[in-house]
């Protein structure tokens, strides 16, 4: 009995590992394989020999590292305002970036052509940005614009479960704000933020839309070469070598994710109040991969 | 309270505002404005016109919407089905399934949307299944991009769940297709509204998949928006932009009402 009722789930994960294991499992085979369906190293040499290919590489950890660096400190500010100098309207922003989970990255990119385009808002008030948005710099602050709420949603799960009285203690015992902020609220967050940030960087690396739509040719990324040799050249064999490149790194990356994330469920004292009600926001629980 | 003097919390309010709204506030303003723009030569649009929101729901764009909408929903309820079934049936399987199956079905979460697209042109250019061109591998692509986030909502709300009352459905002589019919999917709704809530979000915005497959027929909002950027459009693709915002919102207002509807009547 019990082992029929184990084989259930069988239906959905075939099912799962046809549409998804199987396709990756080729992309693999393909980049190392001729037409014919000999071994071969060409495409390998090919790519990661070409100047195109290392730049990109550069770009993208770059991108990832800064874009997640911002993220942790906007985010961690941003919480921590909310939680500990909270202002009438503050739930109301923080509803306002539980929403911001649920839309689509290219929207702050297509807004950036506005702000710094050189028909935009800042250039006809007279700040000399002429050509910022196309600068690797421009899509880390987009980045940093749409994966803030990735940090900070969880992290403000973290802070309001410090009690007030710690705080007032350690203030009546002479601490100023500052080293409140750095010994009492900060280490209760720790977890919050290794998962987030991980998560984050996560995401960064694998991002393509704030890329396409600001459109700078400068700005090579690994999904963007992904796509350029898959449909615009038709260079398969190409496309699948940076493909695979690019899953080890990620897949790196989010085992990392899951090991802090487990660390960090372990942890019972540092953790966020259990969500029993599903979240109705729309961005609810893109974000509960990290809460 | 962390601090105590007044024009210290004034100080670090006034950051907090600059900093929000030139990072948060300013783009989403200012993507309403473009929305809304006839001539834009200042700092701000001297006139407005709803003329680009018209546009936006006629003609090409109209069908864009309605392939997008058409999208989100199969592709979603395929996912939500399909991670619903996993989440419930995984704590029955033994040890190696479970494992390998709750990695499997949170892989999709890392891999990069323009390699999941790849990996289906590659697949399905190919014998057994030619998909290639076609709208199913849009569909495929879809519903592959949402499982994973469909199967961890769902699957965290089973074990959140308290077994108890199935047990005690079970113990009373209900059979296993009533106490999952009658007991655990309705205690399980609100997960399983949260997950189908999220799946057309990110159905709704999903690009980089979508670039790499999509046929000349079913092209879905945000490609579309990208040719509109593309071509120098800009004002129509923001007007674009607005319109799939306001049109996932209802989604997602008719859905959190079904699933809440429900919950209730339990």
């Amino acid at each position: 009995m019990r082992r029929a009722h184990g084989l259930w789930v069988l239906p959905p994960a075939l099912l799962v590992a046809g549409v998804f294991g199987y396709p990756l499992v080729l992309v693999a085979l393909q980049s190392a394989r001729t037409d014919g369906g000999a071994w071969t190293a060409l495409s390998w040499r090919l790519v990661t020999g070409s100047h195109e290919f290392q730049a990109a590489i550069g770009a993208t950890v770059l991108i990832a590292v800064a874009a997640t660096a911002g993220c942790l400190l906007l985010g961690t500010f941003f919480a921590l305002v909310i939680a500990f100098v909270p202002f009438p309207g503050a739930r109301l922003v923080s509803r306002l970036v539980d929403t911001m989970l649920a839309f689509p990255s290219f929207l702050i990119a297509l807004s950036f052509t506005f702000l710094y385009g050189a028909a935009g808002v800042l250039h006809a008030a007279g700040v000399p940005i002429s050509g910022f948005l196309y600068t690797r710099w421009c899509v880390i602050l987009a980045e940093i614009t749409f994966y803030t709420p990735f940090v900070m949603r969880p992290v403000l799960a973290a802070f309001t479960q410090v009690p007030a009285d710690r705080l007032n203690v350690a203030a009546s015992l002479g601490a100023r704000p500052w080293r409140v902020v750095r010994q009492v609220i900060l280490p209760e967050a720790l977890p919050a933020l290794a998962a987030s940030g991980s998560l984050t960087l996560l995401l960064t690396l694998n991002e393509f839309g704030i890329v396409l739509f600001i459109g700078a040719k400068d700005v090579t990324t690994l999904p963007m070469l992904v796509e350029t040799k898959g449909v615009v050249t038709f260079d398969y064999p190409g496309a699948c070598v940076v493909a695979v490149v690019e899953v080890a790194l990620s897949l790196a990356l989010y085992s990392l994710y899951r090991w802090v994330f487990r660390r960090y469920e372990r942890s019972g004292s540092a953790r966020p109040a259990p969500r029993h009600e599903p979240d109705q926001s729309p961005g609810g629980d893109r974000a509960a991969l990290v809460a | 309270m962390l601090l105590w003097s007044r024009s210290a919390r004034r100080w670090v309010w006034l950051a907090f505002a600059i900093v929000f709204g030139a990072i948060v506030l300013a783009p989403l303003a200012i993507l309403v404005l473009a929305g809304f723009a006839r001539s834009w030569n200042g700092v701000l649009p001297t006139q407005f016109t709803t003329g680009h929101l018209r546009d936006a729901v006629a003609g090409d764009q109209l069908a864009s919407l309605i392939v997008s909408l058409q999208t989100a929903a199969i592709a979603g309820l395929l996912a939500v089905v399909a991670g619903s079934w996993a989440a419930l049936a995984v704590p029955a399987a033994p040890r190696w399934l479970r494992r390998v199956v709750d990695s499997l079905l949170h892989l999709p979460v890392a891999v990069p949307s323009v390699v999941v697209g790849l990996g289906l042109l590659v697949a399905f250019s190919q014998r057994p299944l030619l998909l290639n061109g076609t709208r199913w591998i849009v569909l495929i692509a879809h519903a592959v991009l949402v499982v994973a986030f469909a199967y961890s909502t769902v699957s965290a709300a089973v074990t959140r769940a308290d077994p108890a009352y199935a047990e005690v459905a079970a113990s009373l002589g209900a059979r296993p297709a009533r106490v999952l019919w009658r007991v655990r999917l309705p205690m399980l709704l609100p997960a399983i509204g949260a997950a189908a809530n999220l799946s057309i979000a990110l159905s709704m915005g999903e690009v980089g998949a979508t670039i790499m497959v999509y046929p000349p027929d079913w092209r879905t909002v945000p490609v579309t928006i990208f040719t509109l950027t593309d071509r120098g459009n800009a004002f129509d693709a923001a007007a674009d932009t607005l319109l799939l915002l306001a049109a996932s919102l209802v989604a997602l207002t008719i859905i959190g009402r079904l699933t809440r509807g429900h919950a209730a009547h339990r």
